[in-house]
Order: C-alpha cells, then structure tokens, then sequence
C-alpha cells in the first residue's frame, strides 16, 4: 500500500477513535443535566445520587477521550502538510477557537461539577452541569465548521501568491460559521451523541433490572436516557433529511454512490436493500419534490442539467479546466512580470473551482467506492431505527412498570450499547469515505494534499498508535465496567 | 491586591479540597498525565515531526505550490487525449 493509502488509514482509524468518546461526552451531559435538574426541582436526594452516578460514567468517558483529537492535528502537521498550508487559517481559525474553549470552559465548570456539589449553592452546581454540555455541545460545533467548510468550501478564494484559501472579504467568517453543510452536521453529530447517551444510560440500566439490582434508579434512569435518546433519535431523523439534501446540492456523487445510482432522473426511486425499492422516494428524499431529478454516477461523469437549469459539465471537461487552471497558477508563480501575472490570474479564477480535478488521472477517479458508502449508509439507518425502537418500547414498558417482564427486551437494550457505536462510525464512514477523492471538496484530492513521506514512516506511526489506542480502550473499558458493577451510592431502600 | 486574593482563595481551595478528597478519580487523574505524556514527550517529539517545521512562509508557499502544480506525464496524456 502507497503512502496515502496509510495516511488515510491512519487518519480514519484515529477520527474514529476520537468518535468512540465525542457521543457520550455529550450525550451523558445532557442526561445528568436533566437528572439534576429533577433533583434540584423536587428536592429529592435520590436523584442527586442518580446523576452523581451518571457523573461518574462521564468523567470515565472523558478522562480516556480527551485529548485525543490532538493526534488528528498532529497528522494534519505530519502526514497532511500540504493540506495544512492550503486550508491555512481558514481551517486552523475554528480548531483554535474550539481549543480556547473546550479548555476554559471545561477547566472551569468541569471541576464545580465535580468538586463543588458542597462548596456552591444548587443552582450554581445545576448551572455549571448544564454549562459542561454546553460547553462540550459548542466545542463540536467549531469542528463541525472545519469539517463542514471541506466538504463545501465556501467564504474562501484561493490565492496564487501564498497557496492558500483564505477568507477575503468582512463576510467570510460568517459565511463560514453558517455554511449550510456545517449547520446540519453540527446538528446531525450532535443529537446522535443524545442518542448514544440514551441507549447508554437505557442498557446499562437494564442490566441492573436484569441482575434484580437499583430498581428504582434503573427504571428512572430508562426513563429519562429514554426521553433523552427519543429525543436524539427524532433530531437526527430530522437533521439526517436536511444532510440528504445537502448532499444532493453540494456532493452528488456521494449521494449517488450512498445509493448505488448508476443513471439517475426524474422520480428516482430509494433502494432499502438492493432488489427492494420505494419509487420517487430517493428523489423526495433528496429534492423534497418525488419528480426531482437525481444524477447517477453516470450523469456526473458525463455531465448533466440540475434542478435549477443549471448545466454541471462532465468530469472530462472539469478536469481540463482544472489543468487550465493548473497550468495558470504555474504560469502566475514563475513570472514577475505584471501583465503576465495579470492575465495568468485571470484564468486561474476563471477555473479554479475545478483545480482539483486538474490532479485526477481519469475521470472515474471521482467515484467513490460505492459498496462501502452503499452499506455503510444502510447499516446506519437501519441500525438508527433499531435503537429508536428499542428506545421507545423501553421507555414505554418502564413508564408502566412492567419492563421486568420483558427479559427480551432488557437485553435487547444491552445489546444495543455496541449497536449504537457501530451506527455512529457507519455515519461518518458515510460523510469521509463518500467524498473521496477529496480533502477538499473539487479543490484538492487526497493524492496531493499528503506530505512527502515513506509509507514505511505512516506505517510505523499506525501501529504505534494503534498499540496506544488499544491500551487505552483495554482501560477505558475496564475502569467503566467496575464502575457499573460497583453501581449507583443509592440508599437502600431505592435499590 | 488583599480583596482580589480573598476572592480568589474560594476557587483555590475548591481545586485543592477537590482533588485532595479524591477517591475514584485519582486513577483517572493519572491516566490522563499518563496520556499526555505519550502524546507530548513521544509521539510528538518522536513520531509526528510536522513535516514543514523549520520553513518560513515563503519557502512554504513554494513547496506546495510547487507540489500543487506538478503533473505527471500519465495526467497530461489522458488531457490531451481528451481534448483531442
């Protein structure tokens, strides 16, 4: 395998990593908010010690996650150098703000939550809860920008004298911030992570039903996680649809490939598995109109007319004008003379919204690998309907005291812990993988966006960290599986 | 000078008290020192050297646009055979 065959390897298994941490983080903070809140509420103590118990799982969660989205910047400096200088401060604007943010606001209320349950008043202690997630909540949103200004780059123009994109007028950043792929994604993640943290709070607690253990602070805990997870699962049905749509708009070939469409059209139909289709659906779903017309992977190859009546020209003619505007940014850089700046500039911004694909070999080097995208996506929706049902009937028979008959669904609800993981990481194998070839949406591909490096070198640091990481996860999972076992400080007569 | 130390003795002593009476957190605490340091004195100063450390902005600016408009022989024939 080439170098960026690793890079890419190394950086996925690493974002993954990182996304095994990020949903409960924020998930369990919305949960333990309310429980709190209910304590502070009706006064009662028990539900002091039922969020404390919760605090306990997070701070686990968070104590092995954090900092472990530091390595992906260390691979941004390392492996991805040229994609570093490119995105310049475009990229490394929200990552700092996020930075400054997660540490101040997490230093601050995370040590009042957790050593100031005596030391400040309730409501303070409740405030400081709240501000945790929150905090948390508007730390994925700067990385959300980031990621969300690659799949759609927008407020940027690329200048030829520093090789970069750079915010150019008063209004970038805000066109930045509000990039509509950002905002859907940010929403999208982030109610995911209140799914996670439902069906986290939901199993775990059924567990405890299972071995006949806190039934009162199980049953309460199903109850709230439920409503905190029904809650997530509506917002990312919601927030899914709006990303589809997206999609269609700025990466139709993702979508295409999500959906294995090879020739697209008016009234296309949704594929559920392959052989069983719903017709116009895929059309509704992407165009909000069941006659929208949806390009295959074939239409975009040869180049096709949207929605709009806009004519999107082939890949072939797109990557001439991204050689055109190769040869113009070469042109730009190798001349002092005015004129001939001048003119080369002139068309280079003529075609550098296709300067990417002055680097692909063929055109069917934009296709991503449809069977992994195809798949990915089905086990995330499918999965992502699972764990809303399970939800809702746990939910249900727990509200009318009957959940202990149901051993079924106790450990249904148990099996969903890993479920939900996996349906998270099939989402963002959906999101990264359906955009390749790029790092940046038309602008760079992957091949030339990595550093000059050996594969050798990538491989070293692959394994090296897949050592640490397994080390970690090993410890992670076995300081929060005798925290389970130890249970809930609950009285007696609660359990 | 006396007033500012008399607020800040407050969020002091929480730190302090907080992770003096600390019972199941101390592992926690120590795994997260443990973890910065692989990441910090190892795997950054080890492994993920940023690859343009040491280069100004110029001399940055040229390896990648230097990088970005190279083409090989196999981009330019498929080209020229397209607009043909």
């Amino acid at each position: 395998m080439d170098v960026v065959i690793w890079s890419r390897i190394q950086f996925a298994m690493t974002a993954a990593y990182h996304w095994l941490f990020v949903p409960l983080t924020l998930g369990l903070a919305f949960v333990m908010a309310v429980m709190e809140t209910i304590y502070v509420v009706k006064k009662d103590d028990f539900w002091k010690k039922t969020a404390k118990f919760w605090m306990k799982l997070f701070a686990v969660n968070f104590a092995v996650g954090i900092a472990t989205g530091i390595i992906l910047e260390f691979e941004f400096g390392t492996n991805w150098s040229n994609y570093s200088w490119f995105v310049g401060d475009m990229f490394g604007a929200p990552l700092a703000i996020e930075g400054i943010l997660a540490f101040f606001m997490e230093a601050t209320f995370f040590a009042v939550m957790f050593f100031g349950w005596e030391k400040v008043s309730k409501k303070f202690h409740l405030a400081s809860t709240w501000l945790t997630g929150i905090g948390a909540t508007i730390s994925a949103y700067w990385i959300l920008v980031a990621n969300g200004w690659m799949q759609n780059p927008v407020g940027t123009t690329f200048n030829p004298e520093t090789v970069r994109s750079e915010m150019a007028s008063a209004t970038a950043f805000w066109e930045v911030i509000s990039n509509p792929v950002a905002v859907s994604k940010f929403f999208h993640s982030v109610t995911s992570g209140w799914l996670t943290g439902g069906i986290f709070v939901v199993g775990v607690s059924s567990w405890y039903l299972l071995r006949g253990r806190q039934k009162r602070f199980a049953k309460s805990s199903i109850i709230v996680g439920g409503l905190v997870g029904l809650l997530g699962c509506a917002c990312v049905m919601l927030s899914g649809d709006s990303s589809g749509v997206h999609a269609a708009e700025f990466q139709p070939m993702k979508l295409a490939a999500a959906e294995g469409l090879e020739d697209g059209g008016r009234g296309a139909a949704f594929t559920i598995v392959p052989g069983i289709r719903v017709p116009k659906m895929l059309s509704f779903l992407a165009t909000h109109d069941f006659n929208g017309y949806v390009p295959g992977i074939n239409d975009i190859l040869r180049g096709y007319t949207d929605n709009d009546g806009n004519v999107i020209p082939s890949v072939a003619e797109k990557m001439q004008r991204g050689r055109t505007a190769l040869d113009a940014l070469a042109a730009y850089r190798s001349t002092e003379d005015p004129a001939a700046k001048a003119a080369a500039r002139a068309v280079l911004d003529a075609n550098v919204q296709y300067m990417g694909y002055g680097h692909l070999e063929k055109p069917e080097d934009v296709v991503p690998p449809v069977g992994i995208v195809f798949w990915a996506f089905r086990f995330m929706v499918g999965l992502g309907m699972l764990l809303g049902l399970v939800l809702l009937l746990s939910l249900f028979f727990a509200w009318k005291d009957r959940l202990a008959n149901m051993r079924w669904l106790m450990w249904a609800a148990v099996i969903c812990i890993p479920l939900v993981y996996i349906c998270g990481q099939c989402g963002w194998i959906v999101a990264e993988v359906g955009r390749q070839p790029w790092t940046i949406q038309g602008l760079l591909p992957v091949n030339v966006a990595i550093s000059s490096l050996s594969a050798g070198a990538v491989r070293t640091t692959f394994f090296v960290f897949l050592a640490v990481f397994a080390l970690f996860l090993a410890i992670e999972i076995r300081i929060m599986l005798g925290a389970i076992r130890k249970g809930p400080d609950v009285e007696p007569e609660n359990a | 000078m006396r007033k500012l130390k008399d607020r800040l003795r407050p969020v002091w002593e929480l730190y302090r008290d907080g992770f003096r009476n600390m019972t199941w957190g101390r592992p926690l605490i120590w795994l997260i020192l443990l973890k910065i340091f692989i990441l910090f004195a190892i795997l950054r100063v080890f492994f993920f050297k940023p690859a343009m450390a040491g280069m100004s902005d110029r001399e940055k600016s040229e390896a990648v646009g230097e990088r970005i408009t190279q083409q090989t022989n196999h981009q330019k024939d498929t080209l020229n055979l397209l607009s043909d």
